[in-house]
């Protein structure tokens, strides 16, 4: 086979609509620098921090609720100034970050499991099982995400007792989410498996005799991705705000070991006392994250919607 | 003077990877009451010109440049004010799919009252009188009941006769139909041409019609184009190209159909298909799938290769081939030889 | 100038059709009674309605296949033509399996095959293939042509190495006149009439014996759609296939058939070899089909014309579905569903007219 006729994957990529595209978008490109840098920090928060916010032994009392470089009293050592109990706020910043993508990432990828599963075997048996799920899927989506995260952490706590919640938040908080959420992934799945499986390739796979599970697997889901990226860029900026909702009230992560939302609820007493950068800049933080997802959720599905894009 | 006259049309679509060139140098004329066929294959650009005729070709495409006058008066220039006189009104088109023209939310009587009264001042009751009279003109059954219907309660072939009664509504000088039998039953198809045909011919109207299929060409048209990869490559009177085709496109296009061919034989089939408009063959665009482009020697003739062929005129038929005085006289000497 | 198109003459194409008209003694596939019809219901809850005061279900039906009987005889291309909505499609899916029927039975080789499970099935998939009708969608948009190709090999030949599959592969990419080269292209990148060949290297690549194509060259252009007819007698001819070719182009059938079934409305009206059929059509509706043919004649001949529509398969007429448009219909034609009867030439009719002598 010579390789001159026939493009490579990158090739394929450089001469991509994709690409075409995004270099014609600078909101698309300064989305995807802002995230790039925040996944970065969130990512290298151990290295890049000043300070280890978990560690008490690095935590002074003393220099409690400093405000950040610009205003008049601030330590230049607290870049971003300090919280309530004296850590600084541009680490625990950093390392809230760090936990709200983990648990964000983590619960769409448990949504989007257990959501193409059950959306693909909808769409592709019917029938009872289409119902079956449906209705499954209708019934999780009268419980809101609060209700069922009210329902496991009351279980959780009950049982094993707070301590243990608090150390297990982070995989807790994922399942929680995962569950609340699967059936977007699910509904988005069907449609397009429905729309797949009455085009003749797929007939011509079930001549062939392939077994259901390949057919599913191997034709369909390689055509339903677009949709399935695009909602997933959506789910990941819900699911951390999800996360913040639930630390905001108290129903997620401790706030010995913040993310974005318990640091805002922590610095939330103390907006009255005029220290409002406790809450303001991890708020800050957590509206750029979810906007830049937004924004290039919107790109990629103008880009990946075939009903715009034409050839 | 024609009533229609197109002369050196020039569509182009904008695409990234520069203008792709979707008409080239298309020229005909259509005179009253005349019925004119345009033929080619998916991506010959027939129905890019039709659209073009009345402006109607979706960004990105534009016209690049020639004339389209329509009753003496320039269409291609013109602003969208002056072409609304003039589409619906006195250049009428029927679509491939009806539901293109039809809106589903709408009674068919409140469609074609609506349509009226855009271009004439008439009242309501006028204009639902007139309505009534061409669905009966369109031999529509019942046609009263069907004014109060809507476009999802007829039939395939009841829509495309209620889109004849729209496409008549003010009573054009030119109807521009887009394959208009093509989604339809061969029965349905042949009762839908014979209505056309008929009523053309009674309010002498003049008739475009764009279509792939040969057998509809030759039994409704007086005259015909034949388009590939964006130009017209023959025209002339219909009869004569379909008995006697000159250009070799247009003999393979004819040659290949079952009906030429001994059933169970092979067919006479073109090579190759039709080159994409952003990469088009140098020379004639039809070299590569040409039977005649290599000389006695088996070597490619080089005008083929690198020129553009003009039109030739050849008995009542412009044809665009370099060939064509080689292939007539040889036609000549097959058929001499045959009588001998 | 005219010496350029060969004249057709209908006679001289009835003689050779006639000749290649063989009567083989089992025939390779049998269809039995078949009917086939699909719920317009929806789901059980959608079923219920309340009528005059009582909660009660409510089935309704398209009635796709209405009581087909045909033979398949190896070898011969049978035809199966008839307008949109009169089930032909439903016949090629049912018979190869996409659909269970709702009645009768398909036998291949006298093993019936309608009632067996996936895996039951697998020897027989093997053995017959299925063309569908458009190209642009019965390719698989994220294979590549390789993929593609070598999927069914795997499947129906797992102990093959990796080489003889790519032989394989190869041997049918040259059979349908694909370049070899090409493999790692994806369907996109070719035009209709390539596919259209890939798709048919795929039905072709674990070399069946019988294939279904359900209109074929319906979406191809006037030139593409000879290259791939020819291409079908080709591969007919070297691999000794049956065809079972749903097409609505009667012109095609004239060309390809050996036999021919008109359908309307999910029956069988008429089945008779090609050159018969085109020589002496004798049901009425095989007539009026037949007139309406677009041909490149001179003069237009007068088309018989049908009165009124096809009725909806939702609430089929009584005794002959055709009585409505019949131009021939009596109180007979509306009580008594009419039945294939065998008239000469070996044509076999389903009208009470041609049956009483009247037609």
């Amino acid at each position: 086979m010579s390789d001159t006729i026939v493009p490579g994957r990158w090739a394929r990529f450089r001469d991509s609509y994709l690409l075409y595209s995004f270099k014609r978008d600078l909101i698309a490109q300064v989305s995807l620098v802002i995230f790039a840098l925040l996944i970065f920090a969130a990512v290298f928060a151990p290295w890049l921090a000043p300070a280890n916010p978990y560690d008490l032994a690095q935590i002074d009392i003393l220099a409690s609720e400093l405000p950040p470089f610009w205003i008049d009293g601030a330590d230049p050592a607290y870049l971003m100034g300090t919280d309530a109990q004296g850590r600084d706020l541009l680490s625990t910043i950093l390392y809230g970050a760090r936990v709200s993508l983990i648990i964000g990432f983590g619960a769409v990828l448990m949504q989007a499991v257990i959501g193409v599963s059950f959306g693909l075997m909808a769409g592709y048996l019917g029938g009872r099982v289409d119902a079956f799920l449906m209705r499954l899927a209708d019934i999780q989506l009268s419980f809101s995400t609060l209700m069922v995260a009210i329902i496991v952490g009351a279980l959780v706590k009950a049982i094993f007792g707070g301590a243990t919640f608090s150390e297990y938040a982070v995989p807790l908080l994922v399942l929680i989410i995962g569950l609340a959420e699967w059936p977007q992934y699910a509904r988005t799945v069907r449609a397009s498996v429905l729309a797949e499986r009455s085009k003749e390739y797929v007939d011509a796979a079930r001549v062939m005799g392939l077994k259901s599970r390949r057919i599913m697997f191997r034709h369909i889901l390689p055509n339903t991705l677009s949709p399935i990226f695009v909602i997933s860029t959506v789910q990941v900026a819900n699911a951390i705000i999800s996360e913040a909702a639930l630390s905001f009230l108290g129903l997620g992560m401790p706030e010995t070991h913040p993310s974005l939302g318990s640091l805002i609820k922590s610095g939330f007493d103390y907006i009255q006392s005029g220290s409002w950068w406790i809450t303001l800049i991890p708020g800050a933080v957590l509206v750029i994250l979810v906007l830049v997802i937004n924004l290039l959720g919107d790109w990629l599905r103008d880009v990946l919607n075939p009903r715009l894009y034409k050839g | 003077m024609a009533l229609l006259e197109v002369n050196n049309l020039d569509v182009r679509f904008a695409l990234r990877g520069g203008d792709v060139r979707a008409l080239r140098d298309v020229c005909f004329t259509l005179d009253r009451g005349e019925r004119l066929g345009i033929v080619g294959e998916s991506g010959a650009g027939k129905s890019v010109a039709a659209f073009s005729l009345l402006n109607l070709i979706a960004k990105p495409g534009y016209i690049a440049g020639g004339s389209i006058i329509f009753d003496g008066k320039e269409l291609s220039g013109m602003k969208d004010r002056g072409l609304r006189r003039v589409r619906g009104n006195r250049i009428s088109m029927i679509f491939q799919d009806p539901m293109m023209t039809l809106n589903p939310v709408l009674s068919i009587g409140e469609q074609m009252v609506e349509s009226l009264k855009a271009h004439r001042r008439i009242s309501t009751r006028e204009a639902r009188a007139i309505a009534l009279h061409k669905l009966n003109q369109v031999q529509i059954p019942s046609p009263e009941t069907r004014l109060d219907q809507y476009p999802h309660e007829l039939s395939g072939g009841m829509r495309q006769r209620v889109i004849i009664a729209i496409a008549l509504l003010l009573d054009p000088d030119i109807i521009i139909a887009d394959e208009p039998t093509t989604a339809l039953d061969v029965t349905i198809q042949a009762e839908i041409m014979d209505l056309l045909l008929e009523l053309c011919d009674k309010h002498n109207v003049g008739l475009v019609l764009i279509t792939h299929d040969l057998g509809v060409v030759s039994q409704v048209t007086q005259r015909m184009l034949v388009m590939y990869a964006g130009r017209v490559i023959e025209q002339g009177p219909t009869r004569e190209i379909i008995n006697g085709p000159q250009h070799p496109y247009t003999q393979g296009l004819i040659n290949a159909l079952p009906q030429m061919a001994t059933p169970g034989s092979r067919l006479n089939q073109i090579p190759g298909s039709m080159p994409s408009l952003s990469n088009l063959p140098s020379g004639c665009a039809f070299h590569p799938r040409c039977g005649f482009v290599n000389d006695a020697n088996g070597a490619p003739r080089k005008a083929c290769l690198d020129k553009v062929p003009g039109f030739v005129d050849s008995g009542n038929c412009r044809v665009a081939c370099h060939m064509v005085a080689e292939l007539v006289n040889q036609q000549q000497r097959d058929s001499r030889e045959e009588v001998l | 100038m005219t010496a350029a198109v060969s004249q057709h003459d209908p006679k001289a194409s009835a003689a050779t059709a006639g000749n290649r008209e063989q009567d083989t003694a089992a025939p390779l596939m049998e269809i039995r009674h078949l009917h086939k019809r699909f719920s317009l219901s929806g789901d059980f809850l959608e079923q219920l309605k309340f009528k005059s005061g009582k909660l009660i279900r409510e089935q309704e039906y398209v009635h796709a296949i209405n009581g087909i009987d045909l033979d398949i005889r190896r070898g011969e291309a049978l035809c199966v033509v008839g307008e949109s909505g009169c089930g032909k499609s439903t016949v090629a899916r049912t018979v190869m399996g996409l659909l269970a029927p709702s009645q009768g039975e398909i036998r291949y080789e006298g093993q019936r095959i309608d009632n067996l499970s996936t895996k039951e099935l697998l020897p027989y998939r093997r053995r017959m293939q299925m063309i569908f009708q458009n190209p642009y969608a019965s390719l698989n948009p994220r294979m590549t042509i390789q993929q593609t190709l070598e999927e069914p090999i795997r499947l129906h030949h797992p102990d093959w190495s990796k080489e003889r599959v790519r032989d394989q592969v190869r041997d049918v990419m040259d059979s349908v006149g694909i370049d070899s080269d090409w493999g790692p292209r994806f369907g996109h990148e070719f035009s209709g009439g390539q596919r259209q060949r890939i798709a048919i290297a795929r039905a072709l690549a674990v070399d069946p014996e019988f294939i279904v194509a359900d209109e074929p060259i319906s979406a191809l252009d006037v030139s593409i759609q000879a290259q791939v007819l020819n291409l079908m007698m080709e591969a007919q001819q070297q691999r000794n296939l049956t065809y079972l070719f749903i097409t609505h182009d009667l012109a095609v059938v004239e060309h390809f058939g050996t036999r021919v079934a008109v359908m309307y409305l999910g029956m069988v009206c008429e089945l008779a070899p090609t050159g018969t059929l085109f020589a002496k059509p004798r049901h009425p509706y095989t007539q009026a089909l037949l007139s309406a043919i677009p041909r490149l004649e001179d003069d237009r001949p007068q088309h018989i014309r049908l009165q009124g529509e096809v009725p909806t398969p939702v609430n089929l007429p009584s005794g002959c579905v055709f009585h409505g448009r019949c131009p021939h219909a009596n109180e007979r034609c509306r009580k008594e569903v009419p039945t294939l009867i065998d008239v000469e030439d070996g044509a076999r009719v389903a009208c009470h007219g041609v049956e009483e002598g009247r037609l």
